[in-house]
């Protein structure tokens, strides 16, 4: 019996590695030099998917340039994939991107396990992994480190908890978010990346049918392509008008410089230094 | 009962009320007196009645207690079930948690019960107003926090659904001094709950208690990638032996294995705020910044002139960390 799984895949600018030529001169980044990546995270949810050997389909919900991702996911070794895209997604806070996703997981039909990342490093939410479970109706193990044991009715896993971890067990279909610690995801295979180099999307390709019939496995000829009619989403709950929370401001930051005292480097300065603070109470 | 008011989920691990809880009914204190509405607090758990006293005197009015030996330990759906529920029931007009692995799971799962917004790990809460499309909504949730790898500070509202929800960072809110004579009401809530709504099994739980308290420590030698042997490492913790200080670190001092996890300060780690910081070979990067900019005095040492924390520290030594810090040890010791 060959586990139907899902991975929710995300693209977003690479936040942890910033080149130079996207800072300004201000000292603020300049946000559309960054190059796109897929959160980091979300491979480690993929290479648990791989790991479990189930049959894996990969969805993400971006514009259409978010095709990079699902390519990414099939270089490694996901068996399908969907893009979500739609301008009137555009503007979704994880409210309304949880229910886009989940409306595309609804159309899909049969899952046993999703796999998502604990969170994207552009906005650090970790939302829209509990919101789907919510609106799916099923349960939710989040950050998880390792998935022990995974059977058609069962998963059992590690979770790291404040000040140590915990071993659940839930009954199938469930989701898991998975952390970074959890695995050294694996690079794209060359072979794969051939076949998938040049794979386009199809609009409103229905799902295929050997994905209900898993034994037989099945190949991806196309990228699947849906809008938000092809979801029969509401369109009150998508995009901006689905999202209850609104941006009021933004703010750069950059460090405000204080009226710095400097210590020369003697032992005279250094002892006056301890001396003062000595003196103040704030040591000793 | 006041059917306005800020509500705080209060969390537990093995029948001890987090930390975080109280920092967030001192903070939802604040908050209702500027809003002139009520505390309430969630509790959920089993045996703790005896437990809720400190929530009144940190500032609840109202404590909604349910109680269930499956509740005992935190998970997922019974949680957001009642928390859910409870919300519909009262109709608060704000609701905070902590942002702890716990409460980062729970909030979410509230928020796409009852289809309202979230804003996860703010570090500030304000009261203020907010225009749009000509209309102006009075004294809602200011939900500030950072954002983008820490480059920038995002100010998020939920201006038309009710409650406004939010989780907040751990170690940012003060706590207030605790008034051991103020009173609140407890109100034992029954909830209906059937085995499907238990499908998670815990099958073991593991947690030490942190040996290391950041959060309360007065000094603080912190500890940045400028230590790269294990000569310099023992150089920063003799001072910290020196001053009674605590041992902090950046996150790649983290990730390169020197330090444990529970040491790293900044966004991803501890907020801390003692009376001395001391910066050793620390560059200054705003998503470590974040965790001390609070700290009363800062001494940075750095190797490079041209390195952020030099500006921004009170007290700045530009040296090699491993001739600064023997001179700093010297003159500690000679008053012993
Ligand atoms: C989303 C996100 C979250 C993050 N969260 C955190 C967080 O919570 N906490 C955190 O700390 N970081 C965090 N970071 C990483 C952060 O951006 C910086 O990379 C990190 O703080 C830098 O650590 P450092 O100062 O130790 O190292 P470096 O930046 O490498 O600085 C080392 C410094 O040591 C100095 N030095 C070298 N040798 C000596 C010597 N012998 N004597 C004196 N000085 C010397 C150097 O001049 C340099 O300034 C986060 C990053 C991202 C993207
Ligand atoms: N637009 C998206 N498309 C696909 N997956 C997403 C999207 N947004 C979030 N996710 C998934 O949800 C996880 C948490 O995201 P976030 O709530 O944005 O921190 C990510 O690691 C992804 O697995």
């Amino acid at each position: 019996m060959v586990l139907r799984i899902i991975t929710l895949v995300k693209q977003v600018p690479d936040t942890a590695n910033i080149p130079d030529n996207a800072m300004k001169a201000d000292g603020t980044v300049n946000r559309s030099a960054l190059p796109a990546i897929t959160n980091p995270e979300d491979l480690n949810a993929l290479e648990e998917a791989l790991k479990i050997k189930g049959l894996i389909t990969a969805i993400t919900l971006g514009p259409p340039s978010a095709i990079k991702v699902l390519k990414e996911s099939l270089y490694r070794g996901a068996d399908d994939a969907v893009l979500v895209t739609d301008a009137k997604f555009a503007a979704s806070d994880t409210l309304a991107t949880s229910y886009a996703l989940t409306k595309a997981i609804e159309k899909i039909g049969k899952f046993d396990i999703i796999l998502c990342g604990r969170q994207a490093i552009d906005g650090d939410t970790a939302q829209v992994g509990p919101q789907i479970a919510q609106k799916l109706g099923i349960n939710q193990l989040t950050g998880v480190v390792e998935i022990i044991s995974a059977d058609k009715e069962h998963v059992k896993v590690k979770r790291i908890i404040d000040g140590g971890y915990e071993i659940l067990k839930s009954p199938l279909p469930v989701l898991i978010t998975v952390r970074g610690e959890a695995n050294e995801p694996r690079g794209p295979s060359v072979k794969r990346a051939m076949l998938y180099k040049n794979i386009t999307c199809k609009c409103n390709e229905s799902y295929d049918e050997a994905y209900l019939h898993p034994e037989i496995g099945c190949s991806c000829e196309n990228i699947k392509q849906w809008s938000a009619e092809d979801l029969k989403a509401d369109l009150k709950m998508c995009g901006l008008s689905g999202s209850p929370t609104k941006v009021k401001n933004i703010e750069n930051v950059v460090l405000a410089a204080r009226n710095t005292r400097m210590i020369a480097n003697t032992a005279e300065d250094i002892g006056a230094l301890m001396q003062e603070l000595t003196k103040e109470h704030i040591i000793g | 009962m006041n059917p306005k008011s800020v509500l705080v989920f209060i969390e537990q691990n093995d029948k001890e009320i987090a930390n975080v809880s109280l920092e967030l009914i001192c903070e939802a204190r604040r908050l209702a007196n500027q809003l002139k509405t009520s505390v309430s607090a969630a509790v959920l758990g089993f045996g703790l009645k005896k437990k809720l006293d400190v929530l009144a005197h940190y500032g609840s009015d109202e404590i909604y207690y349910v109680e269930d030996k499956r509740l005992e330990h935190f998970t997922s759906v019974p949680y957001a079930k009642i928390i859910a529920e409870l919300i519909t029931k009262h109709q608060p007009q704000i609701v905070l948690f902590g942002a702890t692995i716990n409460g980062r799971d729970l909030a979410p799962r509230v928020s796409a019960a009852l289809s309202c917004g979230l804003t996860a790990d703010c570090t500030n809460l304000q009261i203020g107003d907010y225009n749009f499309q000509g209309k102006t909504k009075e004294n809602i949730l200011l939900q500030i926090r950072p954002a983008f790898g820490g480059n920038i500070i995002a100010t998020i509202v939920s201006p038309d659904c009710s409650p406004s929800m939010a989780s907040v960072r751990e170690g940012v809110m003060k706590m207030s001094a605790p008034d051991q004579n103020r009173k609140a009401k407890i109100i034992e809530e029954k909830c209906e709950l059937t085995a499907s709504d238990f499908p998670t099994e815990v099958c073991e739980v593991a947690r030490a208690a942190k040996s290391v308290d950041l959060k309360g420590s007065k000094i603080i030698v912190a500890a940045g990638m400028g230590v790269s042997s294990k000569e310099s490492l023992d150089l920063v913790k003799k001072l910290a032996t020196a001053l009674g200080a605590e041992i902090g670190c950046t996150r790649p001092v983290v990730d390169a294995g020197l330090l444990p996890l529970e040491c790293q300060i900044g966004q991803t780690g501890s907020t801390v705020r003692p009376n001395l910081y001391i910066a050793c070979g620390i560059s200054g990067q705003l998503q470590h910044w974040t965790g001390i900019s609070e700290s009363k005095r800062i001494i940075a040492i750095n190797s490079d002139p041209n390195a952020p924390i030099l500006k921004v520290a009170h007290y700045s030594i530009v040296g090699d960390l491993n001739d600064v810090i023997p001179k700093m040890l010297k003159k500690i010791m000679s008053y012993e």
